[in-house]
């Protein structure tokens, strides 16, 4: 009796303490530049692993989604005759909901289990520890540059993911099925809002690159110097990150689009 | 691997970022039409203005010309009031002007169509059109034909 109410409470305990140690680690990243030109230097360097490296997988995705949103929505609109209605279906599905959504799924997979692994092995083999010692801060030197490049790439990420989603569906659907092609962009061009749609798609992943950056960086800062610590910490951010990309839009998408006065 | 390359590569990440924005602001949504276009301001009343909505789209003879920028209520006269930007471009609409609000196609969206008159007076902005014809709704349509039926019968 008495131990189990010690588990739930060791287990309130250690929750909310690491609320609070993820929080003041964003704090401090958020927070850090020590000297700018050479944060730039280092945040650089963590653009082209985060951002660059993430390009194939997202354009190869974006295309294939856009393809397939193209050939799907094909079938169904050829029913009605609407099929002058696939463009602005391809872009309001991408720009609102997949381009954001989808982006952010494979950059936590991509970019976000590597960022908890590489800053959890420097935890494990005592690399932090030891910049310590050197009077080196590893928050501004390892965790600063790689929670702002993941912050900084994910929106530019979304963008090109549904400018080359757009293409494939133009791909399928204009130049494969023979969708008229003034139709196609012009119908887009009348039913797709600047602010409302381009705009929040973007802000949606920015929120998103926060929040899966923030996962990243803490976990991998916060793991058991283990093995197993490792391995543990990349699963949880890229279970968590999803878990919250996926909640976190839901949320968004209702402020967003939901029109709730 | 060398600082130069890596430079390249985030460069060429973001110029392919910010290209994509551009394109998707101008091939595939309305940013255009907000960019720099001058237009002035039209209002008309209308008692019933069916399912128009702002940014639906002002048109002569099938032209797009404007937009709607504002639907509200005249609390003078309870009819609905629609405030419209016409492009600067189209300035040669005389004041005897009327506007109809049509459907696109059976289901499509509503429009404001406007038919020029023969006056020789030219809107200005600000102006308002007094010749209006409101939109027509379809229960309203069955609601008639029913009754004009049943009064057919009855003859």
């Amino acid at each position: 009796m008495l131990n189990g109410l010690r588990i739930v409470g060791a287990n309130t305990i250690e929750s909310l303490s690491s609320v609070g140690r993820a929080g003041t680690l964003l704090f401090q990243s958020v927070f850090s530049l020590p000297r700018p030109l050479r944060a730039l230097k280092l945040l650089t360097e963590q653009l082209y692993v985060v951002g660059f490296m993430s390009l194939l997988i997202i354009s190869v995705a974006g295309m294939f989604i856009g393809m397939v949103l193209g050939l799907q929505g094909y079938t169904i609109l050829i029913k009605f005759g609407a099929d002058s209605a696939l463009g602005p279906m391809i872009a309001l599905s991408l720009l609102r909901e997949l381009g954001p959504v989808v982006a952010a799924l494979l950059f936590a997979g991509r970019a976000g289990s590597a960022l908890a692994a590489e800053i959890g092995l420097m935890k494990a083999t005592e690399q932090l520890s030891s910049m310590e010692m050197m009077a080196v801060n590893p928050i501004h030197r390892i965790i600063a540059p790689r929670f702002w490049a993941g912050v900084i790439s994910m929106p530019l990420l979304a963008i090109i993911f549904n400018a080359v989603g757009i293409f494939g569906g133009y791909l399928v659907g204009v130049e494969w099925l023979g969708v008229d092609n003034g139709g196609f962009w012009s119908s887009m061009q009348a039913n797709v809002d600047w602010y409302q749609d381009v705009v929040n798609g973007v802000i949606k992943s920015l929120i998103f690159g926060i929040v899966i950056s923030w996962i990243a960086v803490y976990r991998g800062f916060d793991s058991k110097p283990t093995a197993a610590g490792i391995s543990q910490a990349t699963t949880q951010t890229v279970v968590h990150s999803s878990l919250a990309v996926l909640g976190l839009d839901f949320i968004l998408t209702a402020l967003m689009f939901g029109d709730i006065a | 691997m060398d600082s130069r390359k890596i430079q390249i590569s985030v460069g060429f990440f973001v110029t392919a970022a910010i290209i994509s924005m551009i394109t998707l602001g101008l091939k595939a949504s309305n940013l255009n039409q907000y960019a720099g276009q001058e237009s002035y301001e039209v209002t008309a009343s209308f008692n019933n203005i069916g399912g128009l909505k702002v940014r639906s789209a002002v048109k002569v003879g099938g032209v797009v010309v404007g937009r709607v920028e504002k639907i509200d209520l005249d609390l003078e006269t309870l009819t609905p009031k629609v405030t419209m930007h016409i492009n600067t471009k189209f300035n040669r609409f005389s004041s005897e002007t009327s506007a109809a609000i049509l459907t696109a196609g059976l289901l499509g969206e509503q429009y404001i169509s406007l038919t020029p008159g023969g006056d020789d007076e030219i809107i200005q902005s600000g102006d308002e059109i007094y010749d209006t014809q409101s939109a027509v709704i379809l229960e309203d349509l069955i609601g008639q034909f029913l009754f004009s039926k049943d009064s057919g019968e009855s003859l």
